[in-house]
């Protein structure tokens, strides 16, 4: 196809593609536009998107203060780096015995992977309440990370992957005195960084958005992650004070969006990778 | 998966076994043991004492709880809430899944076939998917907004009626339904991308010789059945995910207005975690985990079925 050539069809392709594109990226625009405007603005001039009365500096400290942004912030990214790392230093030695050693139990255990790729959250929520209840963790790291320390996706992910990896780079460490921990530091974990990043990618995305346990396990703002600290601040701020309530949307949507924006590149491979190999 | 299952068929050991493959077993058994203990401990446990709790009146606060049989299923049945939730998930199932596959795969036929702007409109669809989703449904909200949003204002323009999008029972799972669409697409359209992109070009170019003149003949005779397996995976995503609607619900509507938008897992959410009926709201888990086990089953029949061209 000639790149210069705009045919009928292709103009039609493009307006669509254009159309569309404008549709799905208008409430990021109004976002923007509405986190800038004063009340007066909102109420009266709804499809306007430059603000009439410059009020972001307002809205922002509206924002800033009524919920603590910089603890939800932190309180996510300190739940979704624990879970990564617990996930990984579990899932990566238990997905190397079952890819590459000889054992009895790797049948049955390949079994209870895909039993357990079935189960989300939501099903085990109700007994692990109760016994986090019973054990008075709520309200805790402990409470909001445990759960997901086992990610039976990353082992199945992890098995795909490491099946690839030539017997041989295997045999030639363990040949060279290597223990089974050091060929899985030295020789499958450098060799497996795609995989590694296609799941930090997913398992991130997963954990930031996720408001089912967090919202069930955490009652104070202390230990809420970003979409939980948003529905508190929606509680605090009822009414139709849209402005500061898009202020506060901005402020906890930028991070991850900036991070795609950045590395977007890995995000597309990383949801290909983990999708298309589910 | 069923591929998975069947290579790991080979690794059993064979009887008389060296002192090497002895030792190899154990350091595997010491390898794997972290991640068994919390598979069990997290997911099997948990799952074997939900079905447990299914048929028991155990509430959180009471001391103890009986076993009632099924009973709890008995009520699930006749229970009003519970049922329009198994229709209203039903519903925003069969418009979000169908919708959100097919808008996909029309985008990502038109970005594979054009040569400017691909990473932009790649990046614009695929924008909702890396976006906090109860953030979202807050400007959503506002964009809804009967009187103050931008879309009814736009429909004022036009002098068309103007809906209370999130706020009348007759059109509040549509409103969520256009919020599940927007954050879905840009999942399935990467997948769709990728398998697109995988097609071999020659196909078409044989096509073209065997007399397949139409781009809708293209599209039939190749694009389709190479999609094949895209397909049957965004199909089951997507009709998971929609199942699972929770986050919009919660954020928005709360079920309502009267329980118009009350969803199955907000159900069970209320049940189980607002008023502590940790029996009852087993019992709906159950229930919820038995749709997902026949899903699961489908795919895995519709994928022994198909056809492999790889």
């Amino acid at each position: 196809m000639n790149a210069s050539a705009f045919t009928l069809g292709r103009a039609v392709r493009l307006s669509i593609l254009i159309f569309g594109a404008a549709i799905f990226l208008a409430p990021y625009v109004f976002m923007v536009s509405t986190a800038g405007k004063a009340q007066s603005d909102i109420f009266s001039s709804s499809l306007s998107l430059i603000p009439q009365h410059w009020s972001y500096v307002a809205n922002f400290a509206k924002a800033l203060t009524r919920v603590s942004m910089t603890r939800l912030l932190f309180n996510g990214v300190a739940v979704c780096a624990l879970i990564f790392v617990f996930q990984v230093m579990i899932a990566i030695p238990c997905a190397y015995a079952m890819a590459k050693l000889k054992f009895r139990a790797a049948r049955l255990m390949m079994v209870l992977v895909m039993l357990g790729l079935l189960v989300p959250i939501h099903a085990t929520a109700l007994p692990l309440y109760v016994a986090f209840d019973r054990m008075a963790v709520l309200n805790s790291y402990f409470a909001l990370v445990a759960p997901f320390t086992i990610s039976v996706f990353g082992i199945f992910l992890f098995l795909q992957f490491f099946r690839a990896i030539p017997d041989d780079l295997i045999h030639a460490a363990r040949l060279d005195g290597m223990s089974e921990l050091g060929i899985i530091g030295r020789v499958i974990v450098p060799n497996a960084w795609p995989a590694i990043t296609a799941f930090a990618i997913f398992s991130v995305v997963a954990h930031w958005n996720d408001l089912y346990w967090p919202l069930i396990v955490v009652s104070n703002q202390t230990y809420a992650t970003p979409p939980l600290g948003l529905l508190y601040f929606r509680a605090a701020e009822a009414g139709d004070d849209y402005g500061a309530l898009m202020a506060a949307t901005l402020i906890i949507t930028t991070p991850l969006v900036a991070a795609f924006l950045l590395a977007q590149k890995r995000f597309v491979e990383g949801i290909t990778m983990t999708g298309l190999k589910g | 998966m069923a591929d998975a299952v069947a290579a790991a068929l080979p690794l059993i050991g064979k009887p008389a076994r060296s002192a090497a493959e002895r030792q190899e077993a154990r350091a595997a058994l010491v390898l794997s043991l972290p991640a068994m203990v919390l598979l069990f401990v997290f997911i099997l446990l948990p799952v074997a004492v939900v079905i447990l709790f299914g048929f028991t009146d155990y509430e959180l606060g009471y001391a103890g709880f009986r076993f009632v049989g099924f009973d709890n299923y008995t009520e699930l049945f006749t229970d009003r809430t519970f049922r329009s939730s198994l229709w209203n998930t039903t519903v925003y199932t069969a418009i979000v899944a169908p919708i959100s596959i097919f808008m996909a795969l029309g985008l990502a036929m038109l970005i594979e076939s054009e040569n400017i702007g691909r990473s932009f409109f790649r990046t614009a669809y695929f924008l909702p998917v890396a976006s906090l989703l109860v953030a979202m449904a807050t400007v959503w909200q506002y964009l809804f907004h009967p009187t103050i949003g931008p879309i009814n204002a736009l429909l004022a323009l036009g002098g068309l009626p103007r809906p209370n999008w999130l706020g009348a029972s007759t059109s509040v799972l549509y409103s969520l339904s256009i919020i599940g669409i927007w954050q879905s697409v840009g999942f399935n359209l990467v997948l769709f991308l990728a398998g697109l992109t995988a097609i071999p070009r020659e196909l078409y170019h044989a096509a073209h010789v065997d007399g397949a003149r139409s781009a809708f003949d293209r599209f039939r005779l190749v694009t389709w059945p190479m999609l094949g397996p895209t397909t049957l995976f965004v199909t089951t995503i997507s009709i998971i995910n929609a199942v699972k609607v929770f986050e919009t619900v919660k954020t928005l509507t709360e079920g309502g207005p009267n329980k118009a938008s009350e969803v199955l897992l907000f159900t069970i959410y209320q049940e189980g975690f607002v008023y502590l009926k940790v029996g009852y709201a087993s019992a709906m888990t159950v229930v919820f985990l038995a749709i997902l086990v026949v899903l699961m089953f489908l795919q895995y029949r519709v994928q022994d079925k198909q056809v492999h061209y790889s």
